[in-house]
């Protein structure tokens, strides 16, 4: 079987993502100067030295964007990881099972989407500890009423085909028909989701970071660096729009690669498309 | 009017081309109309018959010079009424679709908009090409209408779509195509969705009206008996070839070529009636249900036995509760009264009652093949699951089981690893029934298996099935609503109508008069393949209602 050819916008989207994801790997390599050190003068311009200048305080912006990549991505990573393990089962379990479970899931999902997910954030952490891993908690659960949503909708109309009852009726239990006959016909719709969902937790955790609740100084992360830099703008400084920069690229890059997955729907071996 | 008959059409060398994009290789053009030539006078009516896929819904729409998803003409010549119209352009085909030729569809409930009133519809077409004026196209539709025996002609056009039946609709429908006088009309499969019963009467007013009004006409069809009533000639298409061409009475009592006689010998099972047992395998007594919410009994006071090894049909139309009967010995939908005995066990009404014994001992299997099976499996495993599910079959074992069953349904082990994406119609619904024999069931329930196949397939799986009775023993709870299908391989039928069984017993008796009135009603619609059945059917009925 020969393969499609790859479209240059899923190309480019592949090669930023991976570009992403290496520097994140790697970043105690990558990374010229340590994180939180003071290197320089404060809001260097460019130089051999410091290739993207200098922060509001002197550190080199190279290494916190590098160190910075690494926190982003490894929060939004998990916190994906997160919503969809929690998101997808609890709504597959939801359409398959129904009655007052699927009513106690879907109202309790109903109940958390009610309030806005950036003031849920705020009283939460403003009592709990900001660690990482209370971060990836609270933008996982919260990112999880989405895809509890499409999963619970993808689940309900696979659940009346005659295979799912041809299933039941040989007996099988909920893991089986949810594993087995859902899961891999729901697996492409939630793959392209899950490229966008990532994407909505980068922005999350960053809009969290700038308001301060996010990811706490010294530590760098995306957010956090637009906010320490922001002043610089009003003299020109551009420090604050190279990780801004960064998050749009991001965004872009995996939305390509999200596009792409979900054309890809049809041609999958045993797809459902013609 | 001339001596010579008028050529309203007629089609020269039609080749008809799509191309398609199949996953993982460069798009190709395949031809689907090859070669086919035909010709049609004024008045007469030719039938296009053939399997699906044969090409007969893509030559009926070449008459309006249209191509239905991304196929193409790609050479040939369709002269309507003297001239060319693929040279005619956009403008020329709208000028003439609707007003020389017009097009009734299968799906009439589909083709309608369910928001404007019929009238509306049926006398859009006359008033856009300007033939006449409102209150002319209005008379004219009215006057359709009683002819198609339609009921209170004169305000039938104030209904809307869905206050209609499907038969009706399918004669609203007619007069729809009528009403702007055409030279032809396309009629494609305009009975194939409709029951029995409902087909004899549709049947009989697009005859009378083709008759009455002199038109032109298509027929396409994928049965023969129905195509016998109606048309002056046949056409036999066949993977978008023509088979054979020949007037009505040649094609079904002569036959030239070897598919034709296939076709015209269908239906050629012989299966001799077994005498009951004394231990019914299945028992169903008395059983009442309804839908939740709803306090309309679907099924009333059902009670019917089926013996070890042989085959119960139940006979209806739509809506009659044949399929709620399936759901409910399945267990699937609870009784609110009555017993399913299954093997001289009381089956629990919820399927969640029932243990791993009594669900291995009764299997399904579906009208379409097309869902009944995950997409995203194998053969292999489609079939291999019930075999470890049941019997704790593993690896080469479970391997060797699922090939021999692959024998069995006559298939070779090379399907193993296709998914069902790959397989034909009728392969999908041999690899059900070997998902359902890989349980050793006492009882398969088949639920209009064959209702979605070409008459040929649907043959094989016939055989197939009786075959495996044969050697495994089984028995078949077999529901359907083709009378020719239970004379071929049924043991006992019962014959249900608004939820009850209104006749039950062996089939040799079911099928001898004295018939109650909805059984006679039944038999007697079911189209045979003799010429003129048509008007012996309706002209009885006739005296039969005047007799009364």
């Amino acid at each position: 079987m020969t393969r499609r050819r790859i479209p240059v916008s899923a190309l480019i989207g592949l090669l930023f993502t991976g570009g992403f994801v290496f520097i994140a790997l790697f970043a105690p390599w990558l990374a010229p100067h340590p994180n939180s050190v003071v290197v320089g003068d404060v809001w260097a311009p460019a130089s051999a030295q410091h290739w993207l200048g200098t922060d509001n305080i002197g550190r080199d912006l190279l290494s916190r964007m590098i160190h910075g990549t690494r926190v982003t991505l490894t929060i939004a990573g998990l916190a994906t990881a997160l919503s969809f393990g929690v998101g997808s089962v609890l709504g597959f379990v939801a359409a398959v099972v129904g009655g007052w479970l699927d009513q106690l899931l879907s109202r309790g999902v109903d109940l958390l989407m009610a309030i806005p997910t950036l003031i849920f954030a705020l009283v939460v952490l403003s009592v709990l500890p900001t660690t990482i891993t209370v971060l990836v908690l609270v933008v996982g659960t919260l990112d999880a009423t989405r895809v509890f949503r499409l999963s619970r909708a993808l689940a309900a109309d696979i659940n009346v085909m005659d295979y799912v009852e041809a299933a039941r009726l040989r007996g099988e239990k909920t893991p089986w028909i949810v594993f087995s006959e859902i899961l891999p016909n729901a697996l492409t719709p939630l793959v392209s989701e899950l490229g966008l969902r990532f994407i909505f937790a980068v922005l999350f955790l960053s809009a969290l970071s700038f308001i301060g609740l996010g990811v706490q100084p010294p530590d760098a992360d995306w957010g956090n660096m637009v906010k320490e830099n922001k002043e610089g703008i009003v003299f020109g400084i551009p420090a604050a729009l190279i990780p801004a920069g960064a998050i749009a690229v991001l965004t872009i890059s995996v939305n390509l690669m999200a596009d792409w997955v979900l054309n890809r729907t049809t041609d999958l071996k045993g797809g459902r498309g013609a | 009017m001339s001596a010579a008959p008028t050529m309203v059409l007629e089609i020269r060398n039609l080749r008809i081309e799509v191309t398609v994009r199949p996953p993982g290789e460069k798009p190709r053009d395949i031809l689907i109309v090859d070669d086919v030539s035909l010709t049609l006078q004024k008045g007469r009516v030719l039938g296009l018959i053939g399997e699906s896929g044969a090409g007969k819904s893509t030559v009926g729409l070449s008459a309006l010079g249209y191509g239905r998803g991304g196929v193409r003409i790609t050479g040939g010549e369709v002269w309507l009424n003297g001239r060319d119209i693929l040279q005619g352009g956009a403008k020329g085909l709208r000028a003439l679709r609707g007003r020389e030729v017009s097009y009734v569809a299968q799906s009439a409930a589909a083709a309608f908009n369910p928001s404007h009133r019929l009238m509306k519809q049926v006398v859009e077409t006359a008033l856009h090409h300007g033939v006449s004026n409102r209150q002319q196209a209005e008379q004219r539709a009215i006057a359709l209408f009683r002819k198609l025996g339609l009921p209170d002609p004169k305000n039938f056009g104030q209904r809307f779509p869905h206050q209609v039946s499907g038969g009706q609709l399918q004669r609203a429908m007619t007069a729809m195509a009528l009403c702007a006088q055409p030279d032809l009309i396309v009629f494609d499969e305009p009975t194939t969705a409709l029951d029995v019963t409902t087909q004899i009467d549709v049947l009989a007013a697009i005859k009378d009206a083709i008759r009455d009004t002199g038109v032109a006409a298509l027929y396409i069809t994928h049965d023969l008996a129905v195509v016998a009533q109606v048309s002056d000639d046949i056409m036999v298409l066949r993977h978008g070839k023509m088979v054979e061409l020949g007037e009505t009475a040649q094609i079904i009592h002569a036959p030239r070529q070897e598919y034709t006689r296939a076709l015209v010998s269908v239906r050629s099972i012989a299966h001799d009636e077994q005498p009951p047992t004394k231990q019914p395998l299945l028992s169903i007594r008395n059983v009442t249900a309804r839908y939740a919410g709803r306090d309309v009994k679907v099924l009333d006071a059902v009670t019917c036995d089926l013996c070890t090894g042989q085959t119960l049909a139940i006979v209806g139309e739509s809506g009659s509760g044949k399929s709620t009967l399936a759901r409910v010995i399945t267990g699937l939908l609870a009784p609110s009264q009555g017993d399913i005995v299954f093997n001289g066990k009381t089956l629990p009404a919820r399927l969640a009652g029932r243990d791993k014994e009594d669900l291995r001992g009764l299997q399904m299997v579906y009208q379409m093949a097309d869902v009944a099976m995950n997409p995203r499996h194998t053969v292999g495993k489609i079939i291999g699951r019930p075999l470890e599910f049941y019997f704790g079959l593993r690896g080469d074992e479970k391997k060797r089981r699922v090939q021999q069953l692959l024998d069995e349904i006559e298939m070779g082990s090379g399907y193993i690893d296709r998914y069902p994406a790959e397989l034909s119609g009728g392969q999908k619904q041999r690899v059900c029934i070997a998902r359902a024999l890989a349980a050793k069931p006492r009882l398969i329930i088949c639920d209009e298996v064959t209702s979605a196949l070409d008459p040929l397939v649907a043959d094989g799986i016939l055989k197939l099935l009786l075959n495996l009775q044969k050697i495994e023993g089984v028995a078949y709870l077999y529901i359907t609503h083709d009378l020719t299908t239970v004379r071929a391989i049924a043991d006992s039928i019962a014959v249900m109508y608004q939820g009850r069984i209104v006749r039950y017993g062996p089939k040799s008796q079911v099928l001898t008069a004295p018939f109650d009135d909805y059984t006679d009603l039944l038999l007697s619609s079911v189209p045979e393949m003799e010429l003129g059945w048509l008007e012996s059917t309706i002209s009885r009925r006739r005296m039969e209602s005047a007799g009364h």
